[in-house]
C-alpha cells in the first residue's frame, strides 16, 4: 500500500494555490489534513498526478463569530472546533457532531473543509452544515463565490467545487435565544462512520410552539438529506408523539439507502426513523430549556 | 519532477534527507532515519500504530508524506525517555502490563503523552475514547487504561504534594 | 529468588519495547542488494489464467524480476497436507485462481514503492468460472467443482461412534436439535507477515529471516516443497513478533515464495505484507455450518450428541488442517459427562481464502453449537439454563475424567468454578433484575457458557483425519515435545535459549522465572534468547507458539533443562565439598550443606570448574555446563484403533457469565457485564495470566459481535480494510471481571496448564446465549455471528410479524 507518484507543490499564499490548480488542471488535487485523501492514495484507489498542499496557508485557519454568524477558515482542524469554547458556546450542534468524526488522531489533522469536500454520504460535518443552514465560501481565481449547503452536495463523494476551486469558509448562521439542536448517530464502533446520523435545530416560542425546525439524516442517501416535510409538519405545533410518527413517515417516504455488510436498506431507514424522533425529542427539550 | 531535500527534526536531531514526495512520513521515519520505533500496522489510518507527534500534536504517520514534515518538529518513541530513564507512563505500562506484543505501543503511549497534555484528567470513558484510534490485539485495552489511569492519578498527586 | 513461580513479575521484554527498541521483522537490517516484493493477486474468486504479460512491468523503473506460475512450475511441489484428497498447493497460483487475493505474481524491485508501481502493468486475462461460495453449497451434485482432481470440495470426510449413540437417542424423552452458522473470521495481528529471504548459490541453502511463530511440522513440508534436504532451509524467527495468535502460521506459503524469488531473481528479497493483502489472503479461522443434536432425559441429563460438523478450510486445504476440525477431538462434549457420542465431520473447500491456525482453534466452532444446543435444551424443558448445565458438567469425584472420544481430563472442580461464576455475576440477582426491566419495555438477557480449554497439543491428533487403515500406512504419530536449553558461561552467567517463538506471551519473563528458582539465581542475571534458528536452536516437531502450549510444555522444558544444569553444579559441588549430593541445599547463588551451612561452594565457582578447569570435575563428567531438555508429556499418546485421542495434554476449564442489554428500538447489543471464571491450574505468573485472559476475551467479543471476513454471494470479498473488519477497540470491551481456581494438572511438573484461547472460543457463544436469553419472550434463534444490529434488528421483524400475523 504505497502511493503512487505524484508532483508536490506548497503554495505560501491562497494566490499561489489558485494560480497552481489553474496550471494543473485536472491533474490536481488539494490536500488538506490528508485523513481521507491519503488512505485512498496509498489504496492506489486515486491518483492525483499533482498535490496542492494548502497547509502552508495559516490565513485560512480560524474561527470567528462576525454578526452573529461563525465563521470557520477551511484549514482549522476538527479538534480545534472541538476544543474551541466558543464553538460550544454558540453552536452546540456543531460541537457534539465535530466529536463523533473518527478519533482524536485523526482529528488532529483533519480540516473542517476537507471533509464537506469529501461529501462521504455518512460523514458527521456535512449533515451539520445542512441542518445548520450553513453555506460555504468557494475561491477561484475569478470570483468567490458562496453556496449554500443545500445547493453544495452533488452525490455520493461530489460537491459543486470544480477542480480549480478552493474552498475557503465555512458559515453557519448562529442560533437565537430558544433553540434547541441534537446530534446523533449509530455507528457499528465508537469513532465509525455512521450507519445514519440524525441532526435537528429547533426553535420553540414561550408556549412551546415550534418556530422553526431543520432536520436532517445521513446515511441515508447518495448526500446528506434534509427533511423538508418536517418544517411543514412541526411549525406551530407543539411536539406529540401523534407529530414524531407523521414525520418518521416522511422520513421513511424520502429515505432511500443502500444495503451493505453493516446495515441493510431497511435497517438503515428503521433507524433513520428511530435517530429522528430522538434528535426531535432531545432538540425540543433542549428548545424549551 | 525528481525528489525532494526535506530538513525533519525528529528527537531534536536534524534529519536532512533528499525524498520523493510520494515517500510516506512512517518510512521515512523508519527506513531513511533507523527510527524503527514507530509501527506501521495498516496504512490508511485505523489501526494507530504509526501515531507519532508533530508539532507536538499526536498525528497519523502513514496518512502524511514526508515532504509534509519538513522544517516540522516530530518526536517519536525513541523521543520519550530521557537518557534512558523511562517516564511514569511508560514505568506504568510495565507495572499494570499494558502490553504485550508491544507493536501497538509506541502510538498509544504518543498519542496518550499528546491527550494527557491537553486533558489532564479525563474520565475513563474519555480515556477509552482516545484509545479508539488504536488498535491493540493482545491486551484487551484493559492494561493499557490502567496504566494510563495510574499516571494520571500519580501527576494529580505531584501537583498537590 | 525462590518462590519466584507464581509471582506478578513485571516482563523483562517491556523495557525495550516501550522505549522503541524491540527488534520485529521489519526492523532488521538487510543486504544493500536486498529487493522489495510486492504481491499480484486475483482480483476473481474463481478462474483459468489464460495468460500473464508482464513486458510492460519488467520495464519499469527499479524492477529486478517478476515471477509467476509459470516460473516455478516444476521447481516446486505442492506443499504436503495431512488428507488423501490430492490437492495441489502451490506458493503462486497455477494456471487456476480459487480465491480473491490468492497470489499470481510477485515483482521485486529496489523498493515498495517501485515494486507497486510495476504490479500495476502487469496484464492478466482471466476466464471467469462459476464461484462457489456457500458451505452445504459445497457438497451438492451439480456445485461448481475448485480442484478438478480432487474430483469434489471435500477434502477430509470422517464419521467417529463413540459409546451407543443411536441407544442414547432412542431411549431420550427429548431430542432437541439445530442447525448453527459459525463465521469465517480472524485475529489480524498489528504486525503483518514478513519474510526476508536469502538465497545462497554456493551451499543451495535458503537462509529466511520471517516472523513465523512454528517451525514445528511446517519447516519439513517446506523443505519438501522446496526439493531440498531440511538442513539446507534455515528459519531465523526474530526476537520479537508484533502479535500473532496463530495467525502467523499461514506464513509460511510466502517463506516458500520469497525464498523462490530469490533464487530465480538472484538478490535477498523482502517482503512485508500490506493490511488490505492480509484480510484478503492471509491465514484465518474457518467457517463452520454444524448440526447438532442432543438426547436429553426429562430431568434434563443429556445422554447422547450427534454433530455433523462442515467445515470450510478455503480454496486450499493445507497444513495444519484439517486440524481445525480435530484439535478439539477429546473435548467434544466439552464440560458434560455424556458418553455417546456421534460425530461427521467433513472439511470442504470453497472459493475463499485458506485457513489456519488462530487463537481458540476449533473450539469456538465447537462450543457455539454445543454451548447453545445446552441452552435450547433448557428452554424446551422449561427449566433454567444454569440448572442444565449443572446436571451435566463432570463431577470432581470423575477427575481424571475419560471422554467419549479417548481425552483424558486431567484435573478440576467444574461444579465450583461454574457456581463461582454465577455468584460474582450475581446470576440469581440478575433475573429479578430482568423481570423488572422487562416491565419496563427494557430488554436484558443472561448468557452462560461453559468450556474446557485444551492446550499443548499432541501431535498424533491430526492422523484421526485419516482411517485407521489409512494410519496403518504410514509411521503413528504421537508426543508433545518441546525443547529448552540453558547453559552456563564461565563466569557463571546462565543463559536459556527457548524454541516457543514468543509474539507478546512474555515467555522470556516466565523462562526467567522458571530458571531463576530452580537456579536460585537473581531473575535479572538470566538471559533469555528467544530469537529462535532452526539451525541452531533446541526444536522439535511440535516446536512454536500455538494450542497454549508454552504453559504446559515449553515451561516444563524449561524447567526439567534448568534441573540438569542444577544437578550438573550439584554434582561439582558435592565432589569439591567431599560430601553427597542429597545433602546440599542451594540459594542465593551458593550451594551449601544442608546441616552446615558454612559448608558451601559457590554457584559461579562450579561454573569455572566446569570451564576453566576440567580436569578437577568428577570422574566421566563432560566439561561445560550447556543442557538441554526435550520434554513430551506421555499422555500424548497416538490415537488407537477405536479412533480414541487425547488429543491435549492439559484442559483447563472456563466459565462464563454476561449480562446485556439490547436497545428495542436499534437493536443494539449492549454488554453491561463480564464475569469470567478460570481453572488453568497453578498460575506461573498472574498478570501475564490475566493479561491473556483480557486478549483471548477482546477476541471473542470481536467474534460474537463485530468481526468476519465477508464474501458477497459472487465470492467477492467485502471487507478488505480496518474500515470494514471491524475490530473491537477500548470503548467497545466492557467491565471485564476474572476470577480463578486453581487445580494443579498432575501431568507438568508446575502444575500448570495453557490458557488465554479459553475465553475465545467462550464469548461467541456465552454473548449469543445472551442475546437469546434477552430476546427469549419473542422466540428468537440465535444460530448465527457476528450479532450485528442489522443482523439482530431483522430477527426481532420477523419474530413480531410471526406474532402479529398468527
Ligand atoms: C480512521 C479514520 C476514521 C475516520 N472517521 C470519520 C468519521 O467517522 N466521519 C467523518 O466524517 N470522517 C471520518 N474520517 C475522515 C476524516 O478524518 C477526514 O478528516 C475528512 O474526511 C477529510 O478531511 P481532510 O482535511 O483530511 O481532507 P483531505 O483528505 O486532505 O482531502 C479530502 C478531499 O477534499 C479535498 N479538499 C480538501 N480541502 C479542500 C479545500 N479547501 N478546497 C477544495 N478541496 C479540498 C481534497 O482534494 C480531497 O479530495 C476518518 C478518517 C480516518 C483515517
Ligand atoms: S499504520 Fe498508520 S494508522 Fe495504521
Ligand atoms: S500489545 Fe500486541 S497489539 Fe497491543
Amino acid at each position: 500500500m504505497k502511493p503512487p507518484k505524484f508532483e508536490y507543490y506548497k503554495p505560501a499564499t491562497l494566490e499561489e494555490a489558485l494560480n497552481l490548480l489553474e496550471e494543473a488542471g485536472d491533474d490536481g488535487k488539494i490536500i488538506a489534513g490528508g485523513q481521507s485523501l491519503v488512505p485512498i492514495m496509498n489504496m492506489r484507489l486515486a491518483s492525483p498526478k499533482c498535490l496542492i498542499d494548502i497547509n502552508g496557508l495559516e490565513e485560512l485557519s480560524y474561527i470567528k463569530n462576525e454578526d452573529n454568524t461563525l465563521k470557520i477558515g477551511t484549514l482549522t482542524r476538527q479538534s480545534d472546533v472541538e476544543q474551541s469554547e466558543m464553538v460550544a458556546n454558540v453552536c452546540g450542534l456543531l460541537a457534539e457532531a465535530i466529536t463523533q468524526i473518527g478519533h482524536v488522531q485523526t482529528r488532529n489533522r483533519g480540516t473542517i473543509g476537507g471533509s464537506i469536500v469529501h461529501a462521504d454520504p455518512s460523514a458527521e460535518l456535512p449533515l451539520a452544515l445542512l441542518t445548520l443552514n450553513g453555506s460555504v465560501q468557494i475561491t477561484s481565481k475569478d470570483e468567490v463565490r458562496t453556496v449554500a449547503a443545500e445547493d453544495f452536495f452533488i452525490t455520493y463523494l461530489t460537491t459543486d467545487i470544480m477542480p480549480t476551486e478552493v474552498l475557503t469558509e465555512v458559515t453557519i448562521p448562529l442560533m437565537e435565544e430558544k433553540s434547541g439542536y441534537s446530534f446523533q448517530e449509530i455507528a457499528r464502533r465508537h469513532g465509525d462512520f455512521a450507519l445514519v446520523a440524525a441532526a435537528c435545530h429547533m426553535t420553540v416560542d414561550d408556549e412551546g410552539l415550534i418556530t422553526a425546525v431543520r432536520l436532517a439524516l445521513g446515511g441515508v442517501e447518495a448526500i446528506p438529506l434534509l427533511i423538508g416535510d418536517a418544517e411543514d409538519i412541526l411549525t406551530g405545533e407543539q411536539l406529540s408523539d401523534s407529530l414524531l410518527a407523521q414525520v418518521a413517515e416522511s422520513v421513511e417516504m424520502e429515505s432511500d439507502p443502500e444495503s451493505d455488510l453493516h446495515a441493510s436498506s431497511e435497517y438503515r431507514t428503521h433507524l433513520a426513523k428511530v435517530l429522528t424522533k430522538r434528535v426531535l425529542t432531545q432538540a425540543y427539550e433542549r428548545a424549551r430549556g | 519532477m525528481g525528489k525532494h531535500e526535506i530538513e525533519v527534526t525528529i528527537n531534536g536531531k536534524v534529519y536532512q534527507e533528499e525524498v520523493e514526495p510520494r515517500m510516506l512520513l512512517s518510512d521515512f521515519i523508519r527506513d531513511v532515519c533507523g527510527l524503527t520505533g514507530t509501527h506501521v500496522g495498516c496504512e490508511h489510518g485505523v489501526c494507530g500504530a504509526c501515531t507519532i507527534n508533530v508539532n507536538g500534536t499526536a498525528v497519523r504517520s502513514c496518512l502524511m508524506f514526508a515532504i509534509q514534515a519538513d522544517g516540522q518538529q516530530v518526536q517519536t518513541v525513541e523521543g520519550l525517555s530521557n537518557n534512558h530513564e523511562l517516564t511514569d507512563l511508560q514505568k506504568n505500562f510495565i507495572e499494570c502490563h499494558g502490553l504485550q506484543c508491544g507493536f501497538c505501543t509506541a502510538g498509544i503511549l504518543m498519542s496518550t503523552e499528546d491527550y494527557l497534555e491537553k486533558n489532564p484528567n479525563p474520565s475513563s470513558k474519555e480515556i477509552k475514547e482516545m484509545l479508539s484510534g488504536h488498535l491493540c490485539r493482545c491486551t484487551g485495552y484493559d492494561g493499557i487504561v490502567k496504566a494510563i489511569e495510574k499516571t494520571i492519578e500519580e501527576r494529580n498527586q505531584s501537583v498537590l504534594s | 529468588m525462590t518462590n519466584v513461580i507464581g509471582k506478578s513479575a513485571t516482563r523483562v521484554e517491556d523495557k525495550r519495547l516501550l522505549t522503541g527498541q524491540g527488534k520485529y521483522i521489519d526492523d532488521l537490517g538487510t543486504k544493500v542488494n536486498t529487493g522489495h516484493a510486492a504481491i499480484l493477486r486475483s482480483s476473481h474468486p474463481h478462474a483459468y489464467i489464460k495468460s500473464i504479460d508482464k513486458e510492460a512491468a519488467l520495464k519499469m523503473p527499479g524492477v529486478k524480476g517478476i515471477i509467476t506460475g509459470e516460473d516455478i512450475r516444476g521447481l516446486v511441489k505442492p506443499f504436503s497436507v495431512g488428507v488423501m484428497a490430492p490437492v495441489e498447493y502451490y506458493p503462486l497460483a497455477i494456471d487456476k485462481v480459487r480465491y480473491v487475493g490468492e497470489p499470481v505474481a510477485i515483482i521485486v524491485a529496489k523498493d515498495r514503492y517501485a515494486a507497486e508501481d510495476a504490479l500495476e502493468k502487469i496484464k492478466v486475462v482471466y476466464e471467469s468460472l462459476p464461484p462457489l461460495v456457500g458451505i452445504e453449497r459445497a457438497l451438492e451434485e451439480d456445485a461448481p467443482i475448485l480442484h478438478e482432481n480432487v474430483g469434489s470440495n471435500i477434502a477430509n470426510h470422517r464419521e467417529f461412534n463413540y459409546g451407543d449413540v443411536d441407544k442414547a437417542f432412542e431411549e431420550a424423552d427429548r431430542i432437541v436439535k439445530h442447525k448453527f452458522n459459525f463465521p469465517k473470521y480472524t485475529a489480524t495481528p498489528v504486525e503483518t507477515y514478513g519474510v526476508v529471504a536469502e538465497y545462497d548459490p554456493a551451499h543451495d541453502q535458503y537462509t529466511v529471516q520471517a516472523n513465523f511463530h512454528g517451525p514445528f511440522v511446517i519447516h519439513s513440508i517446506m523443505a519438501q516443497a522446496l526439493q531440498i534436504p531440511s538442513n539446507k532451509l534455515r528459519i531465523i524467527v526474530p526476537k520479537d513478533i508484533g502479535g500473532s495468535y496463530g495467525i502467523k502460521a499461514g506464513i509460511f506459503p510466502y517463506i516458500v515464495l520469497c525464498g523462490l524469488a530469490s533464487k530465480l531473481i538472484g538478490c535477498p528479497v523482502k517482503w512485508i505484507e500490506d493490511r488490505q493483502e492480509h484480510l484478503s489472503s492471509s491465514a484465518s479461522g474457518t467457517d463452520r455450518v454444524t448440526y447438532i443434536e442432543a438426547a436429553v432425559e426429562n430431568s434434563g441429563k443429556v445422554t447422547g450428541l450427534r454433530m455433523k460438523m462442515i467445515d470450510n478450510v478455503g480454496a486450499y486445504i493445507r497444513a495444519p488442517e484439517p486440524a481445525s476440525l480435530y484439535r478439539n477431538h477429546a473435548n467434544s462434549t466439552g464440560a458434560y459427562d455424556i458418553q455417546n457420542l456421534h460425530i461427521d465431520a467433513y472439511a470442504i473447500m470453497t472459493n475463499k481464502s485458506p485457513t489456519g491456525l488462530i487463537r481458540g482453534y476449533g473450539g469456538q466452532e465447537l462450543y457455539f453449537p454445543l454451548e447453545r444446543i445446552m441452552q435450547e435444551v433448557a428452554k424446551e424443558l422449561n427449566m433454567d439454563h444454569a440448572d442444565v448445565i449443572r446436571k451435566n458438567l463432570v463431577k470432581e469425584a470423575q477427575f481424571p475424567y475419560k471422554t467419549a472420544s479417548g481425552g483424558t481430563y486431567d484435573s478440576g472442580n467444574y461444579e465450583e468454578s461454574f457456581e463461582l461464576a454465577l455468584a460474582t455475576g450475581k446470576y440469581e440477582e440478575f433475573r429479578k433484575k430482568q423481570e423488572e426491566a422487562r416491565k419496563n419495555g427494557k430488554i436484558l438477557g443472561v448468557g452462560l457458557a461453559c468450556i474446557v480449554e485444551p492446550s499443548g497439543s499432541n501431535m498424533g491428533y491430526i492422523t484421526v483425519a485419516l482411517t485407521p487403515e489409512e494410519r496403518a500406512g504410514s509411521l503413528p504419530k504421537s508426543g508433545a515435545a518441546e525443547a529448552a536449553t540453558v547453559s552456563m558461561d564461565p563466569l557463571g552467567s546462565v543463559n536459556v535459549r527457548i524454541s516457543t517463538t514468543p509474539s507478546g506471551q512474555g515467555h522470556e519473563t516466565v523462562a526467567a522465572q522458571i530458571v531463576s528458582e530452580v537456579l536460585g539465581l537473581p531473575r535479572e542475571q538470566i538471559n533469555v534468547v528467544a530469537e529462535l534458528d532452526t539451525s541452531t536452536s533446541a526444536w522439535s516437531i511440535a516446536s512454536g507458539s500455538y494450542s497454549s502450549r508454552f504453559a504446559s510444555l515449553g515451561s516444563s522444558a524449561i524447567y526439567y533443562a534448568a534441573h540438569k544444569v542444577r544437578t550438573k553444579l550439584f554434582k561439582i559441588a558435592a565432589d569439591q565439598l567431599n560430601v553427597k549430593e542429597a545433602d546440599l541445599e542451594l540459594e542465593k547463588g551458593s550451594i551449601f550443606v544442608k546441616n552446615n551451612p558454612d559448608k558451601k561452594f559457590s554457584v559461579k565457582r562450579a561454573a569455572g570448574l566446569a570451564h576453566w578447569h576440567p580436569t578437577s570435575l568428577p570422574d566421566g563428567m563432560e566439561p561445560g555446563i550447556y543442557e538441554t531438555y526435550y520434554y513430551t508429556a506421555d499422555v500424548a499418546q497416538a490415537p488407537n484403533e477405536q479412533d480414541m485421542i487425547n488429543s491435549s495434554v492439559t484442559y483447563g476449564f472456563v466459565a462464563d457469565m454476561v449480562t446485556v442489554e439490547i436497545d428495542p428500538d436499534t437493536a443494539e447489543v449492549k454488554i453491561i457485564d463480564y464475569f469470567t471464571v478460570h481453572d488453568a491450574g497453578k498460575l506461573l505468573n498472574p498478570l501475564i495470566v490475566d493479561g491473556q485472559i483480557m486478549g483471548g476475551l477482546a477476541h471473542g467479543l470481536g467474534g460474537a459481535l463485530y468481526e468476519e471476513l465477508a464474501y458477497d454471494k459472487n465470492g467477492q470479498f467485502l471487507t478488505g480494510s480496518f474500515m470494514d473488519y471491524l475490530c473491537p477497540t477500548a470503548p467497545e470491551i466492557p467491565n471485564v471481571t476474572i476470577k480463578h481456581t486453581e487445580s494443579p494438572s498432575p501431568l507438568t511438573p508446575l502444575g500448570a496448564k495453557g490458557l488465554g484461547e479459553g475465553n475465545t472460543m467462550s464469548a461467541p457463544v456465552a454473548v449469543a446465549n445472551a442475546v437469546s436469553d434477552a430476546l427469549a419472550h419473542l422466540d428468537i434463534m440465535i444460530d448465527d455471528l457476528p450479532l450485528s444490529p442489522t443482523r439482530i434488528w431483522k430477527l426481532m421483524g420477523e419474530a413480531k410479524e410471526k406474532v402479529t400475523t398468527p
